[in-house]
């Protein structure tokens, strides 16, 4: 196989609007072969939009690429031959059982045997005794393991999972990302839309949308080096008045309460110690510098990007008047 | 579209066939749609053999009399033998003899002219004219039909009259105000069609917007699997279905009300596959144009509708005016309704009904194309 082969996605200034809205503004990304990318970003960035245009179910606006080295915009047919789709809401037939289902996805992929590829995944399920029962009737967590079941069965070489843990109890999760790891072993590439942390940090790399744009993309490293953000942990006594006072000062851009300490960071690190100096002389309090969780970064993250969103149309009203 | 792919024929009947089975499992599991397909046709044709069977019992009947004779009187009593008819009121002038059926206090009028008598003793074989209400053909035509019966026996007890080989007289039947649709026949033929035009609309035309707002349509679309596949998919299950029904309406048609077939039930058969899939085509194009399942629905009905009023079925189609049968020749029930009427009643065969097929195939293949290029193989 060539290089090129390796990269998976790749695509450069997708954009996609919905009503004269702009959904996914400029996204442009590479993941490459047997990596796992966490998809994150806050409700109605466009996580979901984006994967629908990697996988040819959307036509994006501008933009273009390819995934599996097929044209997202003239080869969807040969995409979807290789790609494994796990929709967000439960898309499979609520009136078949589970093992129609299967039979169904095996036949239409062309499976050899798809009466025995689909005993052979309710087995790896843990679907056993199941499998006659209807899809609609199975509880949410076993209804998205059978839909994770569905989109693996054909052995695709890309995953794309929206949200496939939402809902998912604490061992099946786990269960659930030791299976993908496995398989990212053998080759399989997967991007996967989660609102976990820990499954963030579960991830080779992390890319993280808000408002539609790509706001950052790398390994969990990269992108907490990449926020340049410094982060105190305050423990001690009345650390709520303490946030009230720093919340909104010059330097401080995020105050977040971690269990019974405050993580208080900002981007202008010599802005941050100036305010805080101050409440460091406070004996009550205890602070240390810490590396910034990932939470923090993807919080200072989105408020930053709301405010680039919400201060975009101004400049837009001046040039129309 | 999306370039030369070798796949798209490869594993297409594999594909077409998970469709298939898919579909067929749904429809087990759909127990109203079950229910549905064998009850429609049966209380369609049950509601109306009661018309046919009750409604042509004792039907208020005028007599004009213009003679008064002993064979006139038998033959009205051997008419009033049948059960068909009654005779209510005797009336001597044409003028009020007309005003009785025009009101519709009669349902049939029996003229006896003048020298009726004399002219069946010298074997001359006169005419009785008997005058039928035709709008309502369903009760007209089993009457008119008993008749022959009437003019065979009426006489036979009567003696002194000549002896030829033959009824001494004939009737002239005369249906007003609705003269082509004369025969009872006529009502089973035209149910087959009306059922199968109704259920077969309704059954695919909710299929694909189910899918979208169950969503499933994201998985199915997700697959690779082609919009031809699916459409086959999703009509072959149907056409089964539709020939069951046909089957069980014309097996009561049969056996309940005696509807001949003088044609090639295989013909029948045959054919009536090819008007099942055209509606099953257009059906399924509505529901790949139609946003949601309601909307669906009402352009099912939007296209019944016509299909009733314009294809014969309700009105004589050569009776109508010529923009309607313009109208009419683009339904796919008004060409069965002639092969259909062709095949049972004039024993018809394949060549006689070139035109009607090729114009089911047309307009299966028509709804087949406008259905394929607008289904959405994105969700945009
Ligand atoms: N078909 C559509 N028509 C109109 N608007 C849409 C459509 N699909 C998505 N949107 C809008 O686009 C925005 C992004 O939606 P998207 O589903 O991609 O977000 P998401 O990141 O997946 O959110 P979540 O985490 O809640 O799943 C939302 O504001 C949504 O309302
Ligand atoms: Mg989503």
């Amino acid at each position: 196989m060539n290089a090129d082969a390796e990269t998976v996605i790749d695509v450069e200034g997708l954009t996609k609007s919905f009503d004269g809205r702009v959904v996914v503004r400029d996204l442009s990304m590479k993941v490459k072969r047997g990596t796992i990318c966490g998809f994150l970003g806050p409700n109605g960035s466009g996580k979901t939009t984006t994967i629908r245009m990697l996988c040819g179910l959307l036509t994006p606006d501008s933009g273009h690429g390819t995934t599996l080295g097929f044209d997202i915009l003239t080869q969807a047919d040969e995409i979807k031959r290789q790609v494994g789709y796990m929709t967000q809401k439960f898309s499979l037939y609520q009136d078949l059982t589970v093992r129609e289902n299967l039979e169904l996805v095996a036949r239409i992929y062309g499976v050899d045997n798809p009466r025995k590829a689909a005993q052979d995944m309710v087995q790896r399920l843990g679907l056993h005794g199941r499998e006659d029962q209807l899809a609609g009737e199975l509880s949410g967590g076993w209804k998205q393991r059978l839909a994770l079941g569905a989109c693996t069965l054909p052995n695709p070489k890309l995953l794309l999972l929206d949200e496939p843990t939402a809902g998912v109890d604490p061992k099946a999760r786990r269960d659930f990302w030791n299976e993908i790891h496995a398989m990212a072993a053998d080759g399989l590439t997967v991007l996967v839309s989660t609102h976990y942390m820990d499954e963030a940090e579960r991830c080779h790399e992390i890319a993280y949308i808000a408002y539609g744009e790509l706001l950052a993309h790398g390994t969990v490293d990269e992108v907490i080096d990449a926020s340049k953000l410094k982060t105190y942990t305050v423990t001690g006594d009345n650390l709520t008045e303490l946030s009230g006072k720093l919340m909104g000062k010059p330097g401080v851009d995020m105050v977040a309460p971690f269990g019974t300490s405050l993580h208080v960071s900002g981007r202008d690190h010599a802005a941050l110690d100036t305010t805080i100096r101050p409440y460091r002389e406070d004996a009550a309090l205890h602070w240390h510098e810490s590396e910034p969780s990932l939470e923090d970064v993807f919080i200072e993250l989105m408020s930053r990007a709301k405010d680039n969103f919400q201060k975009e149309p101004a400049p837009q009203k001046e040039t129309t008047l | 579209m999306s370039g030369p792919s070798r796949f798209r024929w490869h594993g297409f009947w594999r594909r077409t066939q998970a469709m298939l089975i898919k579909e067929f499992i749904q429809l087990k599991r759909d127990r109203v749609s079950f229910v549905m397909i064998v009850m429609v046709p049966l209380i369609q044709l049950l509601l109306f053999g009661y018309a046919i069977n009750t409604t042509p019992r004792n039907m208020p009947t005028a007599v004009l009399l213009q003679e008064q004779t002993d064979i006139g009187r038998t033959i009205l009593k051997a008419m009033e033998n049948t059960q068909y008819f009654k005779v209510t009121r005797v009336v001597i002038t044409e003028d009020e003899f007309d005003q009785l059926l025009k009101s519709g206090d009669v349902l049939f009028g029996i003229e006896i002219p003048a020298g009726f008598e004399r002219a069946v003793r010298r074997g001359d074989k006169p005419a009785m004219l008997v005058v039928a209400d035709a709008t309502d053909p369903v009760a007209a035509g089993s009457a008119l039909t008993a008749l022959n019966q009437v003019a065979q026996i009426a006489l036979q007890n009567e003696r002194g009259l000549p002896m030829p080989g033959g009824p001494l007289f004939e009737f002239r039947t005369h249906a007003r105000y609705n003269p082509a649709a004369n025969t009872a026949l006529n009502i089973v033929p035209g149910l087959i069609g009306t059922i199968l035009t109704m259920t077969m609309l309704i059954f695919t035309a909710l299929s694909v917007t189910r899918e979208i707002e169950r969503g499933t349509m994201e998985s199915l679309l997700a697959m690779p699997i082609t919009p031809f596949e699916i459409m086959l998919g999703k009509i072959i299950p149907y056409i089964l279905v539709g020939f069951l029904q046909a089957a069980i309406i014309v097996a009561i048609g049969i056996l309940l009300f005696g509807v001949p077939i003088f044609g090639s039930l295989l013909l029948l058969a045959a054919l009536s596959t090819l008007f099942i899939t055209a509606n099953l085509a257009i059906g399924y194009t509505f529901s790949t144009i139609a946003q949601n399942q309601l909307q669906a629905m009402q352009m099912s009905i939007m296209f019944f509708l016509p299909n009733i009023l314009l294809s014969g079925f309700m009105f004589p189609f050569a009776g109508m005016p010529k923009w309607a049968q313009y109208i009419g020749e683009c339904l796919p029930l008004t060409h069965y309704m002639r092969i259909v009427r062709a095949i049972m009643l004039k024993g018809a065969v394949l060549s006689d009904l070139r035109y009607d097929t090729l114009a089911l195939f047309a307009l299966m293949l028509v709804a087949m194309a406008i259905a394929i290029k607008r289904f959405r193989r994105t969700l945009d």
